[in-house]
């Protein structure tokens, strides 16, 4: 983190501010930590409803009828490859000599990643709902597409986050503005990746067994 | 045509009350009148620059207090219409289910947008100043804070004409608050607007903790702060860990009610219980803060005038802490009586009375403080003083509720009704209003007067025994809470009376307070010094209002009360001022999106309020589309030259 926020804001005064002057860059890291701990919180609270209505099916599916392994499988595979390639973007960031097209590629190839994990869960819904198992047939049903689809839309703001800032880094280069928000999208991306990864196991794994 | 626009009106608009008729009407009249000043004095260019998009945390301040008084009088004409209904046996002055609007929107008004934007202008107007900082953490999430604080309250206060008001409770628990059971738009109205405001209270927490640990001026150390800034610092941790739980607990249910889902509805293995854990996890912490701001103000008050520093600082840090831990494991007291066992309410029971402890340790150290002190009673400590006792019954009647097998009797009876406005009234209204007057010099630059202060503070107080102590006896004596009526011969009829009378005791109180207010602009003595009151914290350093960049220079800190430190280096003998040395002072720009994005976020709102998505669509899309321009912004800041700095100090006679 240190290494993200050691430049000074982008001023032009050239006098030091040192006295009584915050990095605002550093602040506003520290602030996106913090609002991810509320965000880990909305999803324990959806986590602990699941699992009391997990078994709530009324008559109708179970996890272990409706649950497609390849396909959740393949999105987890995804979605983790997809947080490596975030992390290859944030380390060129890094690097005393990055390039500003590795780290935009390495972005692209997140993004497109991002996409495909979106694109199979939307496929698995509808796939579902055709099937009759929508959100209004069971509580277990109605907690499976909320936890799912909560996480699914934050990836989606991600992918639309990610672009904008696509543009904005490839319009003004390293700045100390630009290598904050790339650090806290990547921080974003992996959180989504280790809340899939519950989602994985207690949502998916532990349905089907 | 002109049929279906006739039944879509009668189903958009509230019809067939006389009351509401007249809500219509003065609505409708204070809006133009509003529109006609403001044009008539071409003061729209003025409201647009100067409040609407300001990111200078003292104006937020402000706007948040004056919305929360307006809030307060709302919630207040809400209870005194209930008490009305109430005073007499077989009353009618109001309809059944307009009963039930008025209670749901008096608990939820009073307690979100009265209690918590009244602590947020505290929040707002106080920390920054008192920690030495120049603004917080982010002054444009600030500005987004409030106004989706404003537009959430303005969603739900449209429902009294529009739609119809929410009746399911303050709590709005399920089944009750489910489309089957409640197909209105008003639950619909609870549920979004809450939910709105929700987002800018969380993003207010984020911002104040991250204000205070990390932009305090250089040399206070966190065991130096003010005992409010602490307060706030509780109260934030509280907020981080409490608000999502509402927030999913709220979204749930407008799952259910919007796409048929089955979280807590009967069927379909939907679990009522679920939404009432989740609620009152959110909930129970919530008492704390409010209240725990309120403990801040106490503390300074106490020790200002006093002439004290407080006693048992370290206590009352630890005593705040603690409680903003335990605060945590006492939801399930809120419903002792609905089945989860001996073992599950004997935890909850003992964690319930052992959150006493702390909060009495508390009350010795004001006591303590206030002993052998030179004390001014002045009206925010006048206000400080008859908390004590207030609180004291309330506290006590709070134990009595906790034991878990006595909570069978009281349950949901009006022992339960006079307990906890005991405690919010006596401990957080009271807060506010030592806070008000406190930092009312500081807002606005001029001292409240103290006579109609005093008129307002007999009425509020005798006013509050006498509308609550008789509603003890009466939940002792059978009476139910949100009753509607009762009959002749149950012995409850004198008893309502003098409650009924006691509310309006206090009604009138609201009204000096209202006096004073418009005494205070036309002949408020004006405060030249910074220091009415000679204060101990650092925002009684500064000219009284603040300059919009707070502090000229950033002071050094030694120390605990580090005003009074100075004050009293100054008054050393050898004291040599030193030569202050300004430089650019770095501030953010203003801006309107905060505003529009909290329009679109209203838009959205009534929308899915009546199910209309195409309009929950585009205020959605509005939304994304302002926080993706703020994204594209760059130029943010600027800086303050110097010699803007000096002229304005010079102005200020601190130079």
């Amino acid at each position: 983190m240190a290494e993200v926020i050691s430049q000074p804001v982008g001023h032009q005064h050239g006098h030091d501010h040192a006295h009584g002057h915050v990095d605002q860059e550093s602040l506003k890291i520290l602030g996106f930590w913090i609002f991810l701990v509320t965000d880990c919180l909305l999803f324990g609270t959806l986590f602990a409803t699941f699992i009391v209505l997990r078994t709530h099916t009324d008559g109708g599916p179970t996890g272990k009828e409706i649950f497609d392994i390849p396909t959740f499988i393949a999105e987890t595979f995804i979605l983790l490859t997809s947080s490596f390639t975030s992390g290859l973007a944030t380390l060129e960031m890094r690097k005393n000599n990055g390039s500003v097209q590795r780290l935009i590629g390495w972005l692209i190839v997140t993004w497109i990643l991002g996409a495909a994990f979106v694109g199979l869960e939307i496929k698995e819904f509808t796939h579902l709902a055709l099937d009759g198992a929508t959100i209004s047939r069971s509580a277990f049903l109605s907690g499976f597409f909320t936890l799912v689809g909560t996480h699914g839309l934050h990836v989606s703001v991600g992918l639309i986050w990610m672009l904008a800032l696509m543009i904005q880094v490839g319009r003004y280069g390293f700045t100390a503005v630009t290598k904050r928000k790339i650090y806290i999208v990547g921080l974003y991306w992996h959180f989504l990746d280790a809340v899939w990864i519950f989602l994985f196991t207690v949502v998916y794994l532990i349905g089907v067994m | 045509m002109l049929e279906s626009i006739k039944t879509f009106a009668s189903h958009f608009f509230v019809t067939g009350d006389p009351m509401i008729y007249g809500a219509d009407a003065s609505i409708v009249l204070v809006t133009v009148a509003i529109l006609f000043v403001l044009t008539y004095f071409k003061k729209w260019r003025w409201l647009w620059d100067e409040w609407l998009t300001t990111v200078d945390h003292k104006k937020i301040g402000i706007m948040y207090a004056l919305a929360a008084i307006l809030m307060l009088f709302r919630g207040g004409v809400d209870a005194l219409l209930m008490r009305t209904q109430l005073a007499f046996p077989n009353m009618h002055f109001l309809q059944a289910e307009h009963y039930n609007q008025i209670f749901t929107t008096h608990g939820t008004i009073m307690i979100l947008f009265m209690a918590m934007p009244l602590m947020f202008a505290f929040f707002n107007i106080v920390v920054p100043l008192q920690i030495g900082a120049r603004d917080v953490a982010y002054p444009y999430l600030n500005a987004v804070s409030f106004w989706l604080f404003f537009f959430g309250a303005m969603l739900l206060n449209l429902s009294f004409v529009i739609g119809g008001s929410p009746d399911a409770g303050w709590v709005s628990y399920p089944p009750l608050s489910e489309l089957a059971f409640d197909k209105g738009p008003g639950e619909n109205f609870y549920l979004l607007s809450i939910s709105i405001s929700g987002i800018g209270s969380l993003a207010t927490g984020i911002n104040f903790m991250v204000t205070i640990l990390k932009m305090r001026a250089p040399g206070m150390k966190l065991m130096d702060m003010p005992l409010f800034t602490w307060s706030i610092l509780a109260t934030c941790i509280i907020i981080i860990f409490a608000f999502p739980v509402l927030t999913i607990a709220l979204a749930l249910l407008f799952i259910d009610r919007l796409a048929g889902a089955h979280f807590f509805t009967m069927l379909h293995g939907g679990n009522p219980m679920m939404f009432i854990n989740l609620f009152w996890m959110w909930g129970h912490p919530e008492v704390y803060i409010v209240v725990l701001p309120a403990f801040g103000i106490y503390s300074e008050v106490v020790s200002t005038f006093a002439k004290k520093r407080i006693f048992g600082y370290k206590s009352m840090v630890a005593s705040m802490m603690l409680i903003s831990i335990i605060s945590y494991f006492t939801w399930t007291h809120h419903f002792f009586t609905m089945g989860s066992g001996a073992d599950v309410n004997t935890f909850f029971a003992i964690s319930t009375m052992a959150i006493g402890v702390p909060t009495g340790v508390k009350v010795f150290n004001w006591l303590f403080t206030m002993y052998r002190g030179r004390i001014r009673l002045t009206l925010p400590m006048l206000w400080t003083i008859a908390f004590v006792p207030c609180f004291a019954i309330g506290g006590a009647t709070g134990v009595m509720l906790a034991v878990a097998p006595a909570d069978y009797q009281y349950h949901n009876s009006y022992f339960l009704i006079a307990h906890f406005h005991q405690v919010l009234i006596g401990g957080v209204v009271f807060g506010y209003f030592a806070g008000l007057y406190y930092w009312w010099p500081k807002m606005f630059g001029h001292v409240l007067n103290e006579k109609l202060g005093r008129w307002s503070f007999w009425f509020w107080n005798i006013g509050f025994y006498v509308c609550f102590m008789p509603q003890y006896a009466l939940g002792f004596m059978g009476m139910t809470r949100r009753l509607y009526t009762y009959p002749h011969g149950l012995g409850w009829s004198s008893l309502n009376l003098v409650s009924t009378i006691g509310a309006f005791m206090m009604g009138i109180g609201f009204l000096f307070q209202g006096a004073q207010i418009l005494h205070g602009i036309k002949f408020g003595k004006r405060d030249t010094t910074g220091d009415p009151w000679d204060g101990r914290t650092l925002e009684w350093s500064l000219p009284s209002p603040a300059p919009h960049y707070n502090f000229a220079t950033i002071p050094q800190i030694k120390g605990r009360d580090a005003w009074w430190t100075m004050k009293e280096e100054m008054k050393q003998p050898g004291y040599k001022k030193e030569p202050v040395h300004i430089e650019p002072i770095h501030m953010p720009k203003s801006s309107g999106r905060p505003f529009i994005m909290s329009v679109f976020f209203f838009i959205a709102g009534f929308g899915l309020t009546f199910d209309w998505i195409w309009m929950g669509v585009i205020g959605a899309i509005g939304v994304g589309i302002t926080l993706l321009a703020r994204s594209f912004e760059y130029d943010t800041d600027y800086y303050v030259p110097v010699d803007e700095i000096e002229r304005t100090e010079a102005a200020l006679g601190r130079l």
